[in-house]
């Protein structure tokens, strides 16, 4: 680890007008960026810390809509979400290890963007709403590639909004040794339609399968899917599973998840 | 009633106490005042030529104490091998130089290149990033069997290949010739051993400090054997006599091999302590234990077995390239022939068997011994063919297997080694028990009726244990003898320490140790503390592996205990005005035959050390003997194991529903202890069969580099284990007729794994004829669309 400086602001505001300093990089709950650190294969100046910005933690719910802070930790969604929203509720308590869950944040996993992570899935899947310090992003255009979104310098996630699906599951193949998702699979059917938003798959990070999306809005059972794949084109090859595994890990999660749900 | 006491009692291991209550102390834990930290600068390429190395603004950095290169390394020896193999046309095999610190070429990703050692270690880690490295990239060898092909690049440019060595063994060519040509049947199997990163909890640390004023080094490293690091170090490496430098291995996070080899850090803290008069730390990171710690397995073999017309094996040969690795590690050499070719009998009294071993230097990090260490290769290679032999032939795996079992002992094989004892029928019936193989047909209804294939997996093996004879070993190339020592320091009060040449990180030998000699005194445990880890302490023993400890060091133990009892009677019955015949000891009380007299143990041990009233003139004061210990033979523990398995057909996905071990131990001190090693070698073994896997890409970089691809297993991925050890053969060469228990796990389970999972999917119509481990999701889908 190299040296740095932390700053603990106690508001976005104060937390935006940090993370304006040369070389500031925001720190959720640590769960990528402190391990990137201690390899020192991130060098940031100051360390902004969100930890203790009470206004962008814990859980509420308006009509159909959950609103998650961006610095709620796993195992708190976990806990409050499981009787309003259980499949978003038993995706956050199966990531990770208790640790990861206690530390790591909706937020920061969201900013992070890895292509193996769950949350991504969770929220393109039930189309949320990201809300950063000085806007709004649908999921559907947060999402950009690889550990990429679209928040800019300095934006931070605020809270995250979730409509509440009629039904929803998530159904995660874990890769053997990160236990993170070889493919992770989560599928809501709301009244207008379903989403289907798949993680670990592909070279471009998360993406919806469409395809899927309209044979389920018609009938949402595990037979719509039959005769549907992806193709294995632009899907991730790596130790632990080829495109083409991966394409065929999709169809099968798929219907685990609507059978599920 | 189980007993509480002594041996075969299953108490708790005392040490546990300190560990569980976090009291345990470490070599980290070991900071010594003044010390500075060291930190290596790696080759980040597999293959390379250092055309520059410039230390001078490195040297200016704040904290550095100073910067080593190899320069400061020449003249002075690198790391010996401690195994000499002799190829099949009688050369000796090639022993190129291993550096401490590289020399002129990197050879594998995590090479040493230069040390920085600084007041902290951000500061020397600051400085390794100035250092100006420049290295022209060279091809990297990585495939052993593009290795060895002309034309390939040389990781040694002073050798004319990248052969090692290639080692044949076993009965004479005409005779397996003969079986071949005789066979109504031949099976053949070509698969991979793949290569294993041993993961101890604890990462290797070393520290070591100079006294200038007496010339004395002590070096505090993380080993499994500290005199063997002592003799290597201090004689082959530093040219430190033994009486100057002192070697401690304290409390050791678990070595399961890799901590038996002497390493260029632990080389290097001890030099650099003594050029700069100052202590010096090194600590590996978890990445630098992936790219520096010895490797395990990582061999590729053709095998292939004759059978006649009434399915008995008539004949046996194998082809097996091993991989050393960039340089030879310290026993590295032996582990794919003495420590291999020697066990392809197995159970089976095959007449013809001939081993063929072509040992390939590569650009990667060495390859050594990992727990069972050449056995376990040798078991899976030839227990998956005889699994495919039953399937090709249509019969019964278990039936197979038990025709060709070796039923009379002693038994000769034709791969030179003598089994003493052994009841394979006994084990095997045990296990059907254990298993319930009635049941099974009904467990895979069950299974199938979840969508679920289910497979039953079945394997023998036999094992080589307490490696041995000195004698023997020195003619096959050992450069060591493998006795073992122990000293029996009985108090003036009647405690005693016991000083051991084994050293246990993990074993149990501070419980299980006291139990043989309270044993034999008829004391209490308590009263019995084991000393181990401390050159300066013990005496010369070689430490712990290949599941030795209490075979060959337990063996000293006893025979210096055997000392204590004949001069204690000596002087029971000088107080007891008696003759020495006459003297009997039980319970910790000497009496005299036929009469009420006695002395309790500790009248006996105070009056050797408080001579008033004691036979002077006959025997010298106090109670203290020395035994070494040199064996006979090998032990050779064996056993069959079961695994049953489900395959989700959707995925690929494996998991151990069932698993059994019937093993034969021989005599067993402490059964609790046995049954968590059997079940730690087990974890291991599948760890092995379904995920671990270490993984180089073509120019040399480790992709498997840490947790996020290196698999290991957890709690979950391993199932409850049904462990017997009742059918017992003791070893009929040492005095406690015990045979070893570390290592069994991780040799007898893999195939059982395999097995199961190819009876699942050849049950379910899938005609797939193996699977190389790790048998991972991936590779069970891809073996199934055929």
């Amino acid at each position: 680890m190299y040296s740095f400086d932390v700053v603990r602001p106690k508001s976005v505001a104060d937390a935006v007008a940090a993370l304006g300093e040369e070389e500031a990089q925001a720190l959720g709950g640590g769960q990528t960026l402190i391990p990137s650190l201690k390899q020192r294969l991130a060098a940031p100046a100051v360390l902004v810390s969100l930890a203790s910005i009470d206004e962008i933690k814990g859980v509420s719910s308006e009509g159909g809509t959950l609103k998650i802070g961006g610095g709620t930790t796993h195992g708190t969604v976990a806990r409050e979400v499981a009787s309003s929203y259980p499949a978003l509720a038993a995706m956050a308590g199966n990531i990770g290890d208790p640790a990861v869950r206690n530390r790591g944040t909706i937020g920061g996993s969201l900013a992070n963007n890895d292509p193996a992570a769950c949350y991504p899935a969770a929220a393109l899947a039930s189309g949320a709403t990201i809300v950063t310090s000085n806007r709004e992003i649908a999921a559907d255009d947060f999402f950009e590639g690889l550990f990429t979104t679209a928040l800019e310098e300095g934006e931070i996630i605020t809270a995250v909004q979730f409509p509440i699906p009629e039904k929803a599951a998530y159904i995660k193949f874990e890769q053997p040794a990160s236990r993170f998702a070889l493919v992770g699979v989560f599928v809501a059917k709301f009244a207008d339609g379903v989403r289907v938003a798949v993680t670990g798959a592909s070279e471009d990070g998360v993406f919806r399968w469409t395809e899927a999306e309209a044979a389920l809005s018609g009938d949402f059972s595990a037979a719509a899917l039959d005769g549907l794949s992806v193709p294995a084109d632009g899907l991730m090859t790596d130790l632990h599973g080829s495109a083409a595994y991966r394409a065929h890990l999709i169809g099968v999660l798929t219907k685990r998840a609507v059978a599920q749900a | 009633m189980p007993k509480d006491h002594g041996i075969g009692a299953a108490q708790k291991r005392r040490e546990d106490v300190r560990f569980l209550t976090g009291a345990g102390k470490y070599t980290d834990d070991i900071n010594v005042y003044g010390q500075t930290y060291c930190h290596f600068l790696r080759s980040d390429v597999a293959h390379g030529k250092i055309t520059s190395i410039d230390t001078s603004a490195a040297e200016a950095m704040p904290g550095v104490v100073r910067i080593f290169t190899g320069k400061d390394f020449e003249g002075i020896g690198g790391l010996p091998c401690g195994w000499q193999v002799t190829d099949k046309n009688g050369d000796p095999m090639k022993e190129p130089p291993h550096p401490v610190l590289a020399q002129g070429k990197v050879r594998h990703v995590g090479d040493p290149i230069c040390a920085v050692i600084a007041e902290t270690l951000d500061q020397a880690r600051d400085a390794a990033e100035a250092i100006e490295l420049e290295i022209e990239e060279l091809p990297a060898v990585v495939d052993m069997r593009a290795a060895l092909e002309s034309g390939s690049a040389l990781v040694h440019d002073e050798l004319t290949d990248n052969l090692c060595y290639d080692w044949q063994f076993g009965s004479d060519q005409a005779a397996v010739d003969k079986a071949f040509a005789d066979a109504a049947h031949v099976t053949t199997l070509e698969l991979v051993n793949n290569r294993l990163v041993a993961n101890p909890m604890e990462p290797r640390v070393a520290v070591a400090e100079y006294a200038r004023a007496n010339d004395e080094s002590t070096l505090y490293t993380t080993s499994q054997n500290p005199h063997v690091i002592r003799l290597l170090m201090g004689a082959f490496v530093l040219g430190i006599p033994e009486h100057k430098l002192r070697v401690v291995a304290p409390d050791v996070g678990g070595g399961f091999g890799t901590k038996i080899f002497h390493y260029a850090e632990e080389a290097f803290v001890t030099f650099a302590a003594r050029q700069i008069n100052r202590p010096v730390k090194w600590t590996s990171t978890r990445s630098e234990a992936f790219m520096s710690d010895a490797h395990g397995r990582d061999h590729v073999t053709k095998i292939e077995l004759a059978l006649d017309a009434e399915n008995n094996f008539i004949g046996l040969r194998t082809d097996t390239l091993a991989n050393m690795g960039a340089y030879l590690s310290t026993f590295s050499s032996s582990v794919p022939t003495w420590l291999h070719g020697t066990l392809m009998a197995g159970n089976y009294k095959t007449p013809a068997i001939q081993v063929n071993v072509k040992a390939v230097f590569t650009n990667t990090v060495p390859v050594d011994a990992y727990r069972g260490a050449g056995r376990p290769e040798a078991t899976f290679q030839l227990e998956r063919l005889v699994d495919k032999a039953a399937r090709e032939l249509g019969v019964d795996p278990i039936k197979l297997r038990r025709q060709n079992f070796i039923e009379s002992f002693p038994y000769a094989t034709p791969v030179a080694v003598e089994y003493d004892t052994g009841d394979y029928v006994a084990t095997m019936d045990k296990l059907e028990e254990m298993i319930d193989v009635p049941g099974f047909a009904a467990r895979r209804a069950e299974s199938e009726a979840k969508g679920k294939l289910r497979g039953l997996g079945v394997n023998c093996y036999i094992e080589a244990c307490g490696i041995a004879p000195s004698n023997l070993v020195g003619q096959l190339g050992a450069r060591a003898g493998l006795y073992d020592a122990a000293t029996v320091r009985v108090n003036a009060t009647g405690s005693i320490s016991v000083m051991v040449g084994a050293h246990s990180h993990g074993q149990g030998h501070e419980t299980a140790f006291p139990q043989v000699v309270a044993d034999m005194l008829g004391i209490d445990e308590s009263m019995i503390d084991i000393v181990h880890g401390d050159t300066s302490k013990i005496p010369f023993g070689m430490g712990t592996y290949g599941s030795r400890s209490l075979a060959v060091c337990g063996s000293a133990m006893v025979r210096a205990t055997e000392k204590i009892i004949n001069k204690a009677k000596k002087i029971a019955a000088h107080l007891m005005e008696a003759s020495e015949g006459d003297i009997e000891l039980k319970d910790g009380m000497f009496t005299v035959a036929g009469t009420d007299k006695s002395v309790a143990w500790g009248d006996v041990t105070l009056a050797a050390y408080v001579p008033h009233n004691y036979p002077l003139t006959e025997i010298e004061p106090g109670l203290e003997e020395t035994a070494f210990y040199d064996p006979a033979n090998f032990t050779y523990p064996a056993g069959a194991y079961a695994c049953e398995v489900e395959v989700d057909p959707d995925t690929g996905k494996v998991t151990i529903e069932r698993f059994a071990a019937a093993d034969d131990f021989g005599n067993v001190v402490n059964p609790m202890i046995v049954e968590g090693q059997v079940h730690g070698g087990i974890a291991q073994g599948i760890g092995q069969a379904l995920l671990e896997s270490c993984i180089y890409d073509a120019d040399g970089q480790l992709l498997s580099a840490s947790y996020m691809d290196y698999a290991m297993p957890r709690a979950g991925d391993v199932p409850f284990y049904m462990v017997d050890h009742s059918c017992a053969t003791p070893c009929t060469h040492n005095p406690l007729g015990v045979k070893g228990c570390g290592e069994a796990g991780a040799i007898g389970s893999p195939p059982a794994v395999v097995n199961a999972v190819l009876d699942a999917l050849n049950h379910a119509g899938h005609d797939v004829a193996h699977i190389d481990m790790p048998v991972s999701p991936h590779r069970v889908w891809k073996a199934m669309q055929g």
